[in-house]
């Protein structure tokens, strides 16, 4: 905050443990008062990524920059970095205040200036009138905002997020991760955030570094990783996707998405023909009559979702998902149905 | 309606028993058998009656459970205190027992004025104060060195959490008349390398204090190993993030967090110290303590019952009063982790000074600790090592434990074979007992809603507080006269282990049962499986780790025990410990240690046996190597 032009900077940064590599030569760099995400499955490195940067972890290789300066050999405490843990990590012994003014005391701030910063961002989040309470008598929700206060007391340059909604019921996960958002915005902080939910990464982040198994696999804004990712596995983890394996032919002068001898016309720069996989978004796949040179199937299954219908449906492309938005008339299992897509939409990926 | 006329049966049956006094006969097994069976049944019919949620199984383990306690606990140790204020003739004498349980022997202050001696309660409480200290104290340091202070010496600190099991409780003492008596061999190189003259400082406080501060350091370490391993790591890293340095953060979050198991650590040191009979007995001198007195008091010169009643009862206060405190305390102070999920990171390191004289201090006491065990193996070897002579001799060996071949077949020369066998019989027969009864009540308790639960729970944790010396005299006491007449027999050792260890099966089974998910148990009862087969296809196979962890510690107990069954063993079935303590009365050293020897090295191999064959079973626990690269 004091520094909203710092950001953080991964530099070719390793982590092994012994013969794992749980970190493998990650680079990126985090824009100030920007909210950027780590997001991958189980495993994938991300939280090691996390606990680098605020230093809890020793790096391997590489070097790791905050606010301009190499922290790379600091210890978390030198580090002008604060972090919400997954458990919130609120001192059992110790009571909201006490909790909040830990960090300023810790930097030999006098105790009375301490509490009054604490108190001031217990008022921020909502929290006046709990000061005196035992973090094991407050709920789930408000754990978390004592949490969130006090990372934000010390005014770090980076702040970082371990799945701070895991333990949050669904409900109050969508309410917090707006009050998380909108926080950093007002406040022009700088959030690294780790979480393995896609919808919530979607939903806070200016930019997403999606993980996999110790590598960046790809980064960019929300609607780029959505829209145009890179690959097989990225289209799989962001939303959902009916992955059919084919090849790229020409047709009539433009390209088209071939398998199981059925064809369909894509139009994407740059395309090859060649072996490929077509990534189908289920709301991309639009319900039609059946009808000559259209995609066909039978309905298998579905299910009313009150702003949606989600059918599967039996088709040479194999059984493939689809989220159909009109609700009336009901497709029964066993109706005929043809399905289109907007050629310009799909995400043809090499194989 | 059953449920009363059972009650009623109950009754006459065992009034009919006291009611003729000592001129009847004893109870015969018939007699039991008829007890115990009537006992159920009154539980079936208070099950039928609606007690109980109506569950007869519940009913049955409860009521059964409770009148053992009651008839091999509470009813003896009451017998016992009520002989404090009863006089020779068996009348009433309040006079004569205020007598008894204020006299000056017991409570004067005499040392601290100068001079004169104390009473033994005073020398008792200041002995366990200290040794509650300093094991305390002691722990702490090795916990910190075993878990943060690298690996190391990873295996040698876990040798300090197998050696206390195996060890019967006067070895450390005979290896510290070894090592620093009169004719110590330590003693001895001072007294020729700088000219220090021989005394014997070994005996008395001093000595007592360094047997026991190496006899009960290993617990304590255990359990302040355990707490500082349940300190959650990210309470550290958060701490660690919020500019807090490595001092900071074990002064304001490790040290607050370990309060609960210090306060723990220091009450079980105290009533270890009280409770002990082996390490005073050899070393204690002209220093009286409260359980060697009483013991003299019923076994000495001058039989007096009523006075050692009266002392009986002083320890038995101080150890309840400890008991109390610490269940009170500590239920609440146990700071529960907030959120259980996602639970993951790194201990803090600790600050380097303090790591390294940590590491320093545990090593050179565990070195310390491997001396006295050294010492005791290589004794049995040698000619008389309590007086310096080192020649090479199997002789001890074959006064203990030699086999000769008549007419062929073995035949079991040694002195000691007959105690040693005795032990083992007794060891075996208690161990699988204490298992069955340990868990039983266990399960009830954390599983069952009843009313008087937490009464219940209490009572099975107090036989606990009652140190192996009262239980000795209580037993002598009760069991010597019609119409319960066990004294002499087999049968009464065999109880005694039973309900003195029974209170570990308990504890054990409770940690146990607290990580087993209490939805596995009614997924069973849903699938219409009755309580019976809930336990014993459920929660039996689930609990073997506790299982074997009991089996372990009543076994290795059994075999240890010296303080409440040097009461009870007779010439005919004696124990292995109260054989040796009289080896070590009569001054036979080097037999007493070669016999230690034996026991230490059977127990090991029982033990890797026990675990060996029953396999370790993980529940749920992930390594360091899974948790750094989780998520």
């Amino acid at each position: 905050m004091n520094n909203p032009t710092g950001g953080v900077v991964f530099d070719q940064v390793s982590k092994r443990y012994g013969n794992v590599t749980a970190v493998d030569n990650v680079s990126f760099t985090i824009e100030g008062a920007t909210l950027v995400t780590l997001l991958g499955p189980s495993g994938c490195g991300k939280t090691t990524t996390l606990r680098m940067v605020a230093g809890l972890e020793a790096i391997t290789s590489g070097r790791v920059l905050i606010g301009g300066q190499d922290v790379s050999r600091r210890s978390a405490a030198e580090r002008d970095v604060s972090m919400v843990f997954q458990s919130y990590a609120l001192f059992p012994h110790m009571n909201v205040l006490e909790n909040v003014s830990y960090g300023p005391q810790s930097d030999g701030t006098p105790r009375a200036q301490a509490e009054a910063m604490a108190a001031d961002k217990l008022k921020m989040l909502g929290l006046s009138g709990m000061e005196k309470r035992l973090p094991s008598e407050l709920s789930g929700g408000q754990q978390q905002r004592v949490a969130v206060a006090r990372s934000l007391v010390l005014e770090p340059a980076v702040l970082l997020f371990d799945e701070p909604l895991s333990n949050l019921d669904a409900k109050l996960r969508r309410r917090v991760r707006q009050e998380i958002r909108e926080l950093q915005q007002s406040l022009r902080l700088t959030v690294l955030y780790v979480t393995h939910d896609q919808e919530e990464a979607l939903a806070v982040s200016d930019r997403i570094i999606v993980m996999d198994r110790g590598r960046i696999a790809q980064q960019g804004t929300p609607d780029e990783l959505y829209e145009r990712p890179a690959s097989r596995f990225l289209a799989d983890f962001i939303g959902d996707a009916n992955l059919v394996d084919g090849e790229v032919v020409p047709q009539g002068g433009g390209l088209a998405f071939k398998a199981n001898d059925f064809a369909a016309p894509v139009r994407v720069q740059g395309l090859q023909p060649g072996p490929a996989t077509l990534a189908l978004r289920p709301h991309q796949l639009q319900l039609r009559p059946p009808g000559d040179g259209m995609l066909q199937g039978r309905c298998l299954r579905s299910a009313y979702l009150g702003s949606r219908q989600e059918l599967v449906v039996d088709t040479p492309w194999g059984e493939l998902l689809v989220f159909d938005p009109v609700v009336r008339p009901r497709h029964e299992p066993g109706d005929a149905v043809g399905l289109a897509f907007d050629p310009g939409a799909a995400i043809v990926l090499p194989r | 309606m059953l449920a009363a006329a059972c009650a009623l049966a109950l009754l006459w049956l065992l009034g009919s028993g006291f009611a003729a006094g000592v001129t009847a006969s004893a109870f015969t097994v018939w007699h039991y058998l008829a007890l115990l069976a009537l006992t159920v049944l009154f539980a079936r019919a208070l099950a039928r009656c609606g007690a109980f949620i109506g569950d007869a199984t519940v009913s049955s383990i409860v009521v059964t459970i409770a009148a053992l306690l009651g008839l091999f606990i509470f009813f003896p140790v009451g017998k016992a205190l009520l002989a404090a204020v009863l006089d020779n003739q068996g009348r009433f004498a309040p006079g004569l027992a205020a007598e008894r349980l204020l006299a000056p022997d017991i409570w004067g202050l005499g040392c601290f004025g100068g001079g004169t001696q104390c009473g033994v309660a005073i020398n008792s409480v200041l002995l366990a104060t200290i040794v509650g200290f300093g094991t305390t104290l002691i722990g702490l340091v090795m916990a910190l060195a075993a878990q943060r202070g690298g690996q190391r010496f990873s295996g040698l600190y876990r040798v300090m959490a197998v050696l206390p099991i195996v060890t019967p409780p006067f070895v450390i003492a005979l290896a510290l008349v070894v090592l620093f008596g009169r004719t110590g061999l330590i003693t001895g190189w001072l007294d020729t390398l700088f000219g220090i003259p021989r005394t014997r400082w070994i005996y008395g406080l001093t000595g007592v204090t360094l047997a026991q501060l190496l006899s009960f350091t290993p617990i304590a370490f255990m359990i302040l190993s355990g707490a500082l391993a349940a300190v959650s790591p990210s309470l550290e890293e958060a701490a660690q993030t919020l500019r807090a340095s490595r001092a900071r953060v074990f002064r304001t979050v490790t040290w607050p967090l370990l309060r609960p198991a210090l306060a723990n650590s220091f009450l079980l040191g105290f009533v270890e110290s009280l409770a002990d009979f082996g390490n005073p007995v050899v070393l204690a001198g002209n220093y009286e303590v409260l359980s060697t007195k009483i013991f003299f008091a019923v076994a000495g010169a001058q039989h007096e019952p009523g006075r050692a009643a009266a002392l009986a009862t002083v320890l038995l206060l101080f150890t309840l009063v400890a008991f109390w405190l610490q269940q009170r305390w500590l239920g609440k102070a146990s700071y529960v982790s907030v959120s259980g999920k996602g639970d993951t990171g790194l201990p803090a390191p600790l600050p380097d000074g303090m790591r390294k004289a940590c590491v320093g201090f545990a090593v050179a006491w565990v070195v310390f600790t491997l001396a006295c065990y050294a010492v005791i193996l290589v004794g049995g070897f040698v000619k008389d090592i309590g007086r310096g002579d080192m020649t090479p001799v199997i002789a001890h060996f074959r006064d203990g434990f030699g086999i000769e071949w008549r007419d062929g077949a073995p035949a079991f020369t040694g002195s000691a074979w007959d105690s040693f066998f005795t032990t083992v019989q007794v060891a075996a027969i208690a161990a699988p007992l204490t298992a069955a009864i340990g868990l039983l009540a266990a399960y009830v308790i954390t599983r069952q809603q009843f009313a008087g639960r937490g009464a219940f729970e209490f009572l099975t944790m107090v036989a606990f507080a009652v140190p192996g010396t009262v239980i000795g005299v209580a037993y002598i006491v009760a069991f010597n006269v019609p119409p319960i007449e066990l004294t002499g027999g087999l049968a009464i050792l065999i109880l005694c282990f039973v309900f003195r260890n029974m209170p570990v099966g308990v504890r054990a089974g409770i940690a146990a049962l607290a990580q087993i998910d209490k939805s596995l148990d009614e997924a069973s009862a849903t699938l219409r499986a009755s309580t019976w087969r809930t336990l014993t296809q459920v929660v039996l196979p689930l609990l073997k780790p506790a299982i074997v962890a009991t089996l372990i510690f009543s076994f290795t107990h059994a075999m240890t025990a010296v303080s409440a069954v040097i009461f009870l063993a007779t010439a005919k079935y004696n124990l292995a410990t109260v054989y040796i303590i009289g080896r070590v009365e009569a001054g036979e050293y080097p037999l007493a240690i070669a016999y230690s020897t034996v026991l230490i090295v059977f127990m090991l191999a029982v033990v890797l046996l026990l675990q060996r064959f029953t396999g370790s079973v993980r529940i749920g626990r992930r390594t360091p190597a899974e948790l750094v690269t989780g998520h």
